[in-house]
């Protein structure tokens, strides 16, 4: 099929999948407040995994698989003529894959959470339809303009997922604090986007590409814009200075939905961050590439050296995906298509192993936000040792240990930035990584190297079925891509094609 | 054994095809057999002791928590005890035994060119791929052998050693997972498969180490090889990411092949290559200044100090260096460091370890100062001579680590006996066990004798040779450094001579003299069980015949060679790989020189020279500390001046301490107070939700959380504006 966007009906092709997500929410929602789910959420009656409250979680999955088909229709799709505010590359239905992948697991972890914390199962399955609905536009986008629509869509609805559980204060702290703090970036976001506009027209991405490249954009102008959006984007990936509100809000948010932060609001940032600096900015290589480095230095140093110094698990995932945030900064300083790929590549091992980290997080704190410091692992692995093993593959991943997607993961980012000759920034992601070896294996330690200090100590953790199941197939491709990680790669190399010119092939460039 | 079998196989062969030599050359071609499954069968027995490890855990944790004690035998036995006894050590004697077919094999042709075996394309970039392949060729071979074989040899001592241990099966689990590990670091046909194995034996290193987790300090030793290790790893990988940009690839064959092309004799690109892969080996193989892990690294059970830290996994570095050897061949300047790296460690931990009492710290020394003598070997262009001495080192330090193994293990059943706390590792402690361990003892004097150099046990054909070989580089027409050479030289005879004593100390220490034991204890003082002492009797053997195989043709031809038992096999053998980076040495150095420097002397009349000055070191020493008083630890003195800085280990743990660990902590707690809790209170835990609604926000405000937050991102931007604008 060929998708013409002079005509507007074609449009609805172009976002077929986020249209069924977005109607899969509003059914959800209203199915949430009607008839027997009413009130779910004062007496939780049934199975936790198939009773009252999971229907609407398992009736959110089939949005997410429909969607998901959708999302590989589009790859019999073309589009012609000239450039519109949607795209249809593949770069945009990779990042689709690796929202609707977050979007299912954490759906699939959240069963028990929502049960035993009595949620309105509805508005929270919607909210999380809408969220990563929100980070799919982000992601289609080739318009300035389209991207803060998904970018606000997003985090309001991430927003209100933080505050979710109103019996939790400090759930609501980190809501609000989130939410303020992200108004306050939205706003130097906004500002650079219509510099952005003054300097050079338009908003289209391809447009402003050609007008910086031929030069008629307005050149201080443009490094003000280039500047701001930097600002906005690395308040969204939270890279160091930029950080601040990440720890409070991962350790007050309800775990799930500091899984799916984690994993969906990153990688949206990151996917239209690129976007727009490799495409729009592409001919300011020189303008953005020292911002971007210091930010990467700093961000690597200072959150794995934080993270060290962690007690609560929460917490140090939190500095943890920071920390995570300053290696793919580095695959965007490289700028180049190796870069972009692994960075692609990255994001959905990213997304695996943290969302499987966060689920045993969930069940060791008993699907509720009791045990989360890094002394109640104490013993873990030989009271549950299929959890324990699980746990050590994604903290071994997150850590990047050979054998693992994340180990992969690491070594095309450091790929890309070879063939940009980055040798010091690869130098710090390496010594970065060693520090971070400390703060992972710490909880391994405990988790296999002490017994448990008390009696009966994990006797409340359960896993219910659904996350069972997320937690099999996390381990599968995690492991699946540590050993045989030539396809995904392959796919994320070909995904990449045709997105840009690539930092125009400057190599070399010191800050 | 095998070695030496290896050797009379080579004569044998090399009788029968004096005439049909070309016969062995058109017919003779080597086919791998099952090299896959060498790798597979530990891992299989790590995945079968690991389930029945977590299995035996889950049931204990059900027995604790249903109220009732813990009983090892009760029911489990033949699954905690039989079963992973027989997988253990089973699985490694099926691996030694394909290995060994394929040893065999490889003998039978005359392999020139290493044999690669594909089984998938592991990472693919466009143009750049690592396939998941083996290399079989005969340095791997040699490595296999001596993995598989002494490996085998440390399960079976393990079976009686932690018999009553409560965590056997996830031991043996750990230990075959090493195995594993190891095997695919020296099968590996690229330096990222390399790589895989050698992050996996440091993991496995860690878990092992921290195996008695019961115990603080022991945990801590864990850590502390793991964080070490990985500073040289960063090495590896620096090392890796330059050779990817300058060949586009990682494996061996094309980089070996084309590095006399790729790279200038002593250019600034190969130096710094190998400098950064020495970095790798100095971490892993505990070399100056990095070895400070691996003494602590003894916490762990005794036969893992036998396998891991002195057999095999401390000599992965000695096999990096010998594997590149056509790239430490290129740069000159980084195989001096390597060689002056090397002597001065050998130097450095003999003469701590003249002044440990705990056994295992002695051998822990020891083992640093044995692998600085094989740093030396490979860093003079003798990489025969290196690998030679890995495998010497490797049968008798297993032995002597397997005999201490006994020895703790008696002292322990001694001092459990009467219930006293005295430490079971200190030499003070012992004296006169001979009387009670006679197996023991006389296979660790086999071994003692082998490591002080004295002939004909292996130490002396090995040792002898690196020695030799330093002064012979030194001296070549166009070396590089020859006075640097000489003080390398006289230092490594120097440290050979201190290697005599401490060991003559700790035998006598250990099996003469007076027991110090307690009366009460000696009566419970045994010999090791025979599941222990055979296979210290198999390393005996291999303590004594393992130098025939590499006897020099001028020794041979000398008195001092044992006739037809002896042959320059493994010279030979390694030919294939060493080749090329001989011929990068004879061209750029010239002739190696036929004497020793300053006083000259050939290498007949070193070899009988330092021989008999070892004799007479151990002689002398046998009777100055048989002649010693010595006192049992708890009656000690501390002692003083230069003998305390020795038993202090020259401070260098506290050294680090000072300039590196408490500088990192300070920096992370400044970071995190400045930037996280400091200024602010992170979650303020409700404190700030007095009211609700507006006032809620207010409050928040007023504790200054969010005012700080919001200042800090001011601030942020604030920078990276002004940074783009001007």
């Amino acid at each position: 099929m060929e998708l013409d966007f002079s005509r507007q009906l074609h449009f609805f092709w172009a976002l077929l999948p986020e249209i069924i997500l977005c109607t899969f929410g509003m059914v959800v929602l209203v199915a949430g407040v009607s008839g027997k789910y009413k009130d779910a959420d004062k007496a939780p009656s049934g199975d936790p995994s198939f009773g009252t409250t999971a229907d609407l979680g398992w009736l959110s999955l089939i949005g997410v698989l429909i969607a998901a088909g959708a999302n590989g229709w589009l790859y019999g799709v073309k589009e012609v003529g000239q450039d519109s505010m949607i795209a249809l590359d593949h770069f945009r239905l990779f990042a689709n894959w690796i929202f609707l992948l977050a979007a299912a697991l954490t759906i699939l972890i959240s069963f028990a959470y929502v049960y035993r914390q009595r949620l309105q199962a509805g508005e929270f399955f919607a909210l999380i339809l809408f969220a990563t609905a929100g980070a799919m536009f982000m992601a289609g986008a080739r318009d300035l303009i389209v991207i803060f629509l998904g970018l606000e869509v997003m985090s309001i609805a991430v927003y209100a997922l933080t505050a979710f559980n109103r019996r939790d204060r400090k759930s609501a702290e980190a809501g609000l604090k989130y939410f303020l703090l992200g108004a306050f970036a939205t706003g130097f976001f906004l500002y650079g986007i219509a510099l952005t506009y003054g300097a050079t027209g338009s908003t289209n991405v391809a447009v402003i590409a050609t007008s910086v490249s031929s030069g008629a954009a307005t050149a201080g102008l443009l490094t003000i814009a280039i500047a701001l959006l930097v600002i906005g984007f690395s308040f969204k990936v939270s890279a160091v200075p930029f950080h601040m509100w990440t720890p409070d809000v991962y350790e007050g948010a309800p775990a799930p939905v500091t899984a799916f932060m984690s994993a969906t609001v990153k990688a949206a940032a990151f996917i239209a961050f690129a976007r727009v600096f490799l495409v729009a900015f592409n001919d300011s290589y020189t303008t953005w590439f020292p911002i971007l480095w210091w930010l990467a230095a700093i961000t690597m140093v200072s959150a794995n050296l934080i993270a060290l110094v962690q007690t609560n698990v929460k917490r140090m995932l939190a500095y943890s995906s920071i920390a995570h945030g300053g290696y793919l900064l580095l695959a965007l300083t490289a700028a180049n298509p190796t870069a972009t790929a692994g960075m692609l590549f990255y994001l959905l091992v990213y997304t695996l192993m943290n969302i499987g980290a966060f689920a045993i997080v969930i069940s060791v704190a008993h699907q509720a936000e009791e045990r989360q410091y890094i002394d109640d692992y104490t013993g873990f692995g030989w009271t549950n040792p299929a959890l324990g093993v699980f746990l050590t593959i994604f903290l071994l991943s997150l850590a990047g240990f050979p054998g693992t997607g994340g180990f992969m993961g690491k070594i095309y980012l450091l790929q890309g930035a070879a063939e940009s000759e980055l040798w010091w920034l690869m130098v710090i992601l390496v010594l970065t990584t060693v520090a971070s070896y400390w703060y992972y294996l710490r909880v391994a330690w405990l988790m296999w190297m002490k017994n448990p200090t008390s009696d009966g100590q994990h006797d409340l953790v359960i896993t219910p079925f659904p996350m069972r199941l997320a937690l099999v197939v996390c381990v599968g491709l995690i492991v699946y891509t540590g050993i045989f990680p030539g396809a995904a790669l392959e796919f994320a190399r070909a995904s990449v094609q045709g997105l840009g010119a690539f930092g125009g092939g400057i190599v070399g460039l010191a800050p | 054994m095998y070695a030496s079998l290896a050797a009379v196989l080579f004569q044998v062969g090399e009788a029968a095809s004096a005439g049909g030599q070309e016969a062995a050359e058109s017919g003779a071609h080597f086919e791998p057999f099952l090299p896959g499954l060498i790798v597979l069968l530990p891992l299989l027995g790590f995945v079968l002791n690991g389930v029945l490890a977590l299995r035996h855990a889950t049931r204990s944790a059900e027995a604790v928590r249903a109220g009732g004690e813990l009983d090892l035998d009760e029911g489990g036995r033949p699954l905690t005890h039989t079963l992973p006894s027989l997988i253990g050590p089973g699985v490694l004697l099926l691996a030694f035994v394909i290995t060994s077919v394929n040893f065999a094999r490889m003998l039978g042709a005359h392999l020139e060119e290493p044999v690669v075996v594909t089984y998938w394309t592991w990472m693919a970039t466009g143009t750049f791929s690592v396939d998941a392949a083996l290399q079989l060729d005969q340095l791997s071979m040699v490595m296999m052998m001596i993995v598989t074989g002494v490996g085998f040899l440390i399960h079976v001592f393990s079976v009686g050693y932690m018999k009553d241990d409560p965590g056997y099966p996830r031991y043996f689990a750990y230990l075959n997972l090493f195995i594993f590990f190891m095997l695919v670091l020296v099968m590996g046909a690229s330096y990222p498969l390399m790589f895989v194995g050698w992050e996996g034996v440091g993991l496995c290193s860690y878990l092992l180490i921290g195996f008695w987790f019961s115990d603080r300090e022991k945990s801590d030793a864990g850590k502390k090889a793991f964080i070490v290790n990985r500073i040289g790893d960063l090495g590896f990988l620096v090392a890796m990411f330059y050779l990817f940009t300058t060949f586009g690839t990682l494996d061996f064959v094309p980089i070996f092949a084309g590095a006399e092309e790729a790279f200038a004799y002593g250019g600034a690109l190969v130096t710094t290559i190998t400098l950064f892969f020495f970095l790798g080996a100095a971490g892993k193989s505990a070399q100056m200044p990095l070895y400070v892990w691996l003494p602590d690294a003894m916490a762990g059970p005794t036969p893992v100090s036998a396998l891991i830290h002195a057999a095999t996994m401390v000599t992965a570095g000695v096999y990096l260096v010998a594997r590149s050897s056509v790239l430490f061949a290129l740069a000159p300047v980084a195989s001096a460091t390597v060689a002056g790296v090397g002597v001065l460690t050998a130097l450095f931990a003999a003469t701590i370890a003249l002044k440990q009492n705990d056994i295992k710290k002695v051998l822990a020394y020891s083992t640093v100062s044995q692998l600085g003598y094989m740093f030396v070997g490979v860093g003079v262009g003798a990489y025969s001579a290196g690998i030679f001495h890995l495998m010497t080192h490797a049968f008798f330090k297993a032995l002597l680590f397997l005999g201490a193994g006994a020895v703790i293990h008696s002292m322990h059943v001694a001092y459990h006996s009467t219930h006293s706390h005295e430490d079971g590792q200190d030499m003070r402690n012992m004296g006169g066990l001979r009387k009670h361990m006679p197996i023991t003892c006389a296979t660790m004097w086999i071994a003692t004798l082998a490591i002080a150099g004295i002939w004909p046990f292996a130490g002396f054909f090995s040792k002898d040779e690196i020695i030799w070989q330093t002064a012979a580089f030194g001296g070549a027409a166009n070396a590089p450094y020859p006075a640097l050479y000489t003080v390398f030289w006289l230092i490594a005879l120097a440290a050979a001579m201190l290697t005599a004593f401490y060991m003559t100390r700790m035998m006598v220490m250990t099996f003469h003299g007076e027991n110090r034991t307690g009366d009460q204890e000696e009566k419970a003082l045994h010999e090791a069980p025979a599941v222990m002492w055979a296979p210290l009797a198999v390393l005996a053997v291999l303590a004594v015949v393992g130098g025939w195989v590499n006897v020099s043709e001028h020794l041979r031809d000398s008195i001092l060679g044992l006739g037809p038992l002896t042959s320059g096999w493994l010279h030979e053998w390694l030919h294939p790989i060493t080749e090329q980076a001989q011929l990068i040495q004879d061209l750029n150095l010239g002739v190696l020189a036929e004497s020793a420097p300053i006083v000259g002397g050939g290498e007949v009349v070193w070899a009988v020279l330092s021989g008999a000055a070892a004799i007479a070191v151990v002689l002398v020493s046998f009777r100055y500390v048989g002649g010693q008083k010595i006192v049992p630890a708890a009656e000690d003195v501390e002692p003083i001046g230069f003998a305390k800085v020795l038993y202090n280990k020259w401070y260098v743990d506290e050294l680090y301490d000072r300039i590196i660990v408490q500088p990192i902590l300070a920096l992370s707690r400044f970071c995190w107070n400045v930037i996280d809790v400091g200024i602010i209170d992170g979650i303020v835990n409700g404190v700030g939700f007095a009211a609700r609604g507006v006032g809620f926000v207010v409050s928040m405000f007023q504790t200054g959380t969010l005012n700080t937050y919001a200042f800090i991102l001011t601030v942020g931007v604030l920078i990276i504006l002004g940074v783009s604008i001007f």
